[in-house]
């Protein structure tokens, strides 16, 4: 029998508001354990939530981004349950009147295209942190997180395989990305995804039961936990059993997910409308404006730079995988036109640098116009490809700019056929053997004589001059 | 007369002529607690010390001519379930033992602005859950007319407090007649202003959507002037509304003459108590000897009320109560083995009876399968007792009611029939429901000589109109010069 | 609809609250009482009404994103019965 993954995922992404969802205080990571917490946020008796303004603005932002329907009317609610994070031990959240409704994202996979359906977004408040300690017999909880406003996007059950599932997630962070409404950052937890996966034999229409898998703290970790439950599925329906509703936890040392196994519990809710609250109306004009501030987001460019930059589309999907790189490639494009140049090095050179360095491409050295005068050096023949990685990891390092560093270190490539005569007749000099192998017909030992002649010059040469000597002197 | 038993307009007078001190009333107020306050058991707690040494910074500030607040120097209680920085708010109740107010509620803030002097919590039924004030873990409050009596509730502390002269001034809160019913049974003056006119913040959830903070006096001109102050918009509280606040006491004054006072006839039903029914027609006649026109009208879903009320406040309360779980503050069992365990004996321990029946009743017409049947239900019930008021505010002014279904009943007497308790707010709920404001006023006494209340609805934001009819009809009655005897 | 000492059950575990058996006997009866009483609501053609959540037409009220230090962060922790380390105190979780 062959079975279809049934994947539905839904992500909590934290909105980088200065102040949380409905107290004033601040929402920075990594402060001191409960010092970013007051009455309101603790949850003592008496307290009052008041709406922050900036969170609606960015929970509609990214509705719109993500092709959602925006509600003219969206209302809060509680959702209740007893957890020691919770201080209030109910959540507010949003129930039947979500702020953002249906929409859709588009992506790339394998080079086709994907559409996933977004059922809904809504707003709601982090909870607080739980620590565990190895030995002591208590956990201790950090409030801090607490209130931290949520856009938790809950996507359609429309994704087949961990990796569109994972795909989707790059989808999602990219578009938030775009729109900086939050860093997205899964180990600092401003981004966290939970899976729905049901398998169902090919062709059945109804789904099959589903189990929720949490603590998975990377997309990576979404995609592998996805497949080890698929697996873990399809063996227990083959080997004659049934899939329990549950909640399993992925255990990224073991790799494998494994059932919760807590007394069973009522999953009852009991929502219903935060009387301390008041409703959310959202006319025309409102929307209007935000969409107004949306940028052109990650697939529409990506469209675009194969278009206007005539890129392969993997090339422009890496180029516009963050709002930054491609706000760089296209300053750069700006100013050469040799765009497949500058996709390379963007690609290769510098992201690799930025990632070991842990820097933004902002706070690079190499700006693009930096970069850009480096390519037109290489373009006029005044260094060659193998000089310019030297010139580009000190423009990185001293933020000279690249003539200067050609004409200080005397990277200038030799062009000149008199300066290479004497050096390209003592490398046929001295390796005979060599030479008598290539003229027997060895084509590989001519590239040794080539590296030779480069070694020489500590590769300043000019690789086509050199062959072209070369090949004269040998005949 | 001792200063205590004055009331905050004519102490303010005193003041101002500086023929007695702001230090004379808080020492009097004290002096008359510790003479009568084990008779009534309306105190939970009373700051002397910070009492007096405010009353001390305002006779200097009166001394040296600086501006004063309204109420420069006069003795406030509040009710246990406000918060006031660093006392032990407890909201009559265990599970908060231990814990001191982190903030001050935006009425208490308003109250020291215009320099009134707190003077200590005020008994209260567990969490403002109750009609008697029996529901405390600090003992029942007496009600100073009969000390076999309870004294109403659940503001019971407050307005005992009040008739007893232990205070000049009281806030309370009102979920379904919580101000109201212990006025009427004090024969006080207690208001509940309309649902988002005094700010929630630092009130102590019990139904949030019903949930109002009001006033507590010895008479309405007290009443008018501390409404004042407590009233207005507040940033903290969304529900708080944005809309000026009239000088209520100038309002007092004006003539009643054309005021349409409706009468519903639902309000006068079998089980009334005679003596209460034969005051409210009393009542009618005063009020239309000062020219106010009475006009029978129909609040068709009264019967529903109650109904619709324990439904709507107890699934909110199941929410509100959830927090005190003895983690963050409060009391914490010692004994939890694991989470569950703490949750469940911190709470079996902490809660009263009274609350944990809400707390379940209102779990109940959450979960899963029986909201609609209930919550939602009672939602739309809401909808209609509201519809009901507004058809009647075309036609008349404000609404006279009797306050409460019987005068105050002995202590014990219903303790065990929860039902027969709820249905003391029987008249008092629906205003709760329908967010208006209301009065209630002594209207008369029984012939044991236990108050009887008058209740005066308005429309929404209207307290004026309330406060101006309440006034009339005290200028031309003496209930509210009678004191009880607390020998 | 009868109300039972399993809904008793159901309740007191969703609200975290244990009974004894006593409490478990008269809040059943009590609830019991109190459900018939309500029951009176079903008396009510509601079918076109919308339901009440708020009494009074307000929306849309914010505040502006701006982060404030509380004065009394401290002295509000401080009110726990079981601070470690800064942290609030629980029975070990998982
Ligand atoms: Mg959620
Ligand atoms: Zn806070």
């Amino acid at each position: 029998m062959e079975f279809e993954p049934v994947i539905g995922l839904e992500v909590h992404v934290q909105l980088k508001t200065k102040s949380k969802l409905f107290c004033s205080c601040a929402t920075e990571f990594g402060a001191a354990p409960n010092s970013q917490v007051c009455p309101v946020c603790l949850g003592h008796p008496g307290v009052l939530p008041v709406l922050n303004k900036q969170a609606l603005d960015y929970a509609v932002l990214c509705g719109l981004a993500l092709n959602c329907s925006i509600s003219k009317f969206s209302k809060f609610d509680r959702k209740n349950y007893f957890y020691p994070d919770l201080p209030k031990n109910y959540q507010v959240s949003q129930f039947d009147k979500p702020i953002c409704g249906k929409g859709k994202i588009t992506f790339l996979i394998n080079g086709n295209e994907k559409t996933i359906g977004i059922t809904r977004a809504h707003l709601e408040e982090d909870a607080g942190k739980l620590v565990h300690s190895e030995t002591g017999a208590e956990s201790g909880v950090d409030f801090n997180r607490t209130g931290i406003p949520l856009l938790e996007i809950v996507s359609e059950p429309d994704l087949r395989t961990p990796e569109e599932a994972y795909m989707y997630l790059h989808m999602i962070k990219n578009i938030i990305e775009y729109l900086g409404v939050s860093d997205c950052n899964m180990e600092e937890g401003s981004l966290r995804c939970d899976a729905n996966v049901s398998i169902r034999p090919k062709g059945q229409e109804k789904f099959g039961t589903k189990v929720e898998i949490k603590n998975m703290n990377s997309f990576r970790n979404v995609q592998k936990a996805l497949a080890y439950e698929l697996e873990r599925q399809e063996d227990e329906i083959l080997g004659g059993g049934i899939i329990v509703q549950e909640t399993r936890l992925w255990d990224a040392d073991k790799n494998q997910t494994f059932s919760m196994r807590t007394k069973e519990e009522a999953h009852d809710y009991r929502y219903f409308p935060e009387p301390d609250l008041v409703p959310v109306k959202l006319d025309e004009n409102y929307i209007k404006s935000l969409e107004n501030q949306l940028p052109e987001l990650p697939f529409d460019r990506m469209n675009r730079f194969t278009k206007e930059y005539t890129l392969t589309g993997y090339d422009a999907q890496v180029l516009t995988s963050s709002r930054e790189i491609a706000d760089y490639y296209e300053e750069c494009a700006n100013l050469t036109d040799d765009y497949k140049a500058v996709s390379n090095w963007v690609q290769s050179e510098l992201l690799r640098e930025i990632n070991e360095k842990k820097i933004s491409i902002k706070e690079s050295k190499v700006t693009p116009s930096k970069l850009t005068d480096m390519l037109k050096l290489i373009q006029k023949g005044v260094i060659s490809g193998k000089i310019a990685k030297i010139v580009f990891h000190e423009i990185m390092r001293s933020g000279k700019d690249a003539e200067q560093i050609v004409k200080e270190k005397g990277l200038v490539q030799i062009s000149n056929p008199d300066e290479l005569k004497n050096i390209v007749e003592k490398v046929i000099k001295d390796n005979k053997k060599i030479v008598d192998d290539y003229k027997g017909g060895k084509e590989k030992s001519f590239m040794f004589l080539v590296g030779q002649v480069m070694k020489a010059t500590q590769g300043k040469a000019n690789p086509q001059l050199v062959t072209k000597m070369l090949k004269e002197a040998i005949g | 007369m001792s200063l205590y038993s004055k009331t905050a307009v004519e102490l303010i007078g005193l003041l101002n002529k500086k023929e007695i001190s702001s230090r004379d009333i808080v020492s009097s107020v004290f002096q008359r607690i510790e003479q009568v306050d084990t008779k009534i058991n309306a105190f939970i707690y009373t700051d002397k010390e910070n009492a007096l040494k405010k009353a001390d910074e305002i006779d200097k500030k009166r001394v040296n001519a600086e501006p004063l607040g309204l109420l420069g120097g006069v003795p406030v209680v509040l009710k246990s379930n406000l918060c006031c920085f660093t006392w032990p708010v407890s909201c009559a109740s265990k599970i908060l033992k231990g814990y001191n107010c982190a903030y001050t509620a935006t009425s208490v803030e308003k109250l020291l602005r215009e320099d009134a002097v707190p003077i200590g919590y005020a008994n209260m039924d567990e969490f403002a859950m109750g009609s008697s004030c029996e529901n405390s873990a600090f003992g029942v409050t007496r009600n100073p007319w009969n000390t076999d009596c309870i004294p109403g509730g659940s503001s019971g502390g407050s307005a005992a407090a009040v008739a007893a002269d232990e205070t000049i001034l009281a806030l309370g809160s009102d979920t379904g007649g919580s101000i109201r019913q212990p006025a009427s049974l004090c024969g006080v003056v207690g208001l509940k202003p309309t649902y988002g006119r005094v700010s929630r913040f630092g009130l102590v959830a019990y139904a949030s959507s019903l949930d109002q903070i009001g006033t507590l006096t010895k008479t309405v001109a007290d009443n008018a002037l501390l409404l004042k102050v407590i009233s207005g918009h507040d940033c903290s509280d969304s529900t708080s509304i944005d809309r000026k606040v009239p000088d209520y006491p100038a309002y007092l004054n004006n003539s009643i003459k054309g005021l349409k006072i409706g009468i519903p006839k639902e309000y006068f039903v079998d089980g009334m108590d005679n003596e209460v029914e034969e005051s409210v027609k009393k009542s009618i006649k005063t009020f239309e000897g000062q020219g106010a026109v009475p006009v029978e009208i129909s609040l068709p879903h009264t019967d529903y009320a109650v109904a619709c009320y324990y439904i709507i406040a107890t699934a909110e309360a199941s929410a509100n109560l959830a927090r005190f779980d003895g983690i963050r503050y409060g009391a914490r069992s010692p004994q939890a083995e694991n989470l569950i365990d703490l949750y469940e004996k911190t709470k079996s321990d902490g809660f009263g009876q009274e609350v944990k029946r809400r707390i379940l009743l209102g779990t109940y017409v959450l979960s899963s399968g029986y909201y609609e049947a209930y919550y939602k239900k009672a939602q739309k019930v809401r909808t209609l007792i509201k519809n009901d008021f507004d058809t009647v505010f075309k036609k008349v002014d404000c609404i006279l009611t009797p306050t409460s279904p019987t005068p105050a009943f002995k202590i014990g007497e219903k303790t065990n029939d929860p039902l027969k308790m709820y249905l003391s707010d029987i008249f008092t709920i629906s205003l709760n429901l329908a967010g208006l404001p209301g009065i209630s006023i002594p209207g008369g006494f029984t012939q044991s000589g236990l108050p009887i209340g008058m209740q005066l609805a308005g429309r929404p934001f209207e307290e004026e109109v309330i406060l101006n009819a309440a006034y009339s009809f005290e200028k031309n009655t003496l209930f509210h010069t009678t004191k009880p005897t607390l020998s | 609809m009868s109300f039972t000492e399993k809904d008793v059950d159901y309740v007191a575990n969703l609200s975290r609250i244990s009974l004894s058996d006593e409490e478990k006997k008269n809040f059943t009866v009590q609830l019991e009482q109190i459900l018939k009483y309500v029951e009176k609501l079903n008396r009510l053609n509601t079918d076109n009404i919308e339901p009440t959540a708020h009494i009074l037409p307000v929306s849309n009220v914010f505040r502006d994103d701006v982060a404030k230090i509380c004065p009394t962060t401290r002295f509000a922790v401080e009110q726990s019965a079981l601070l470690v380390d800064g942290l609030f105190g629980v029975p070990r979780v998982i």
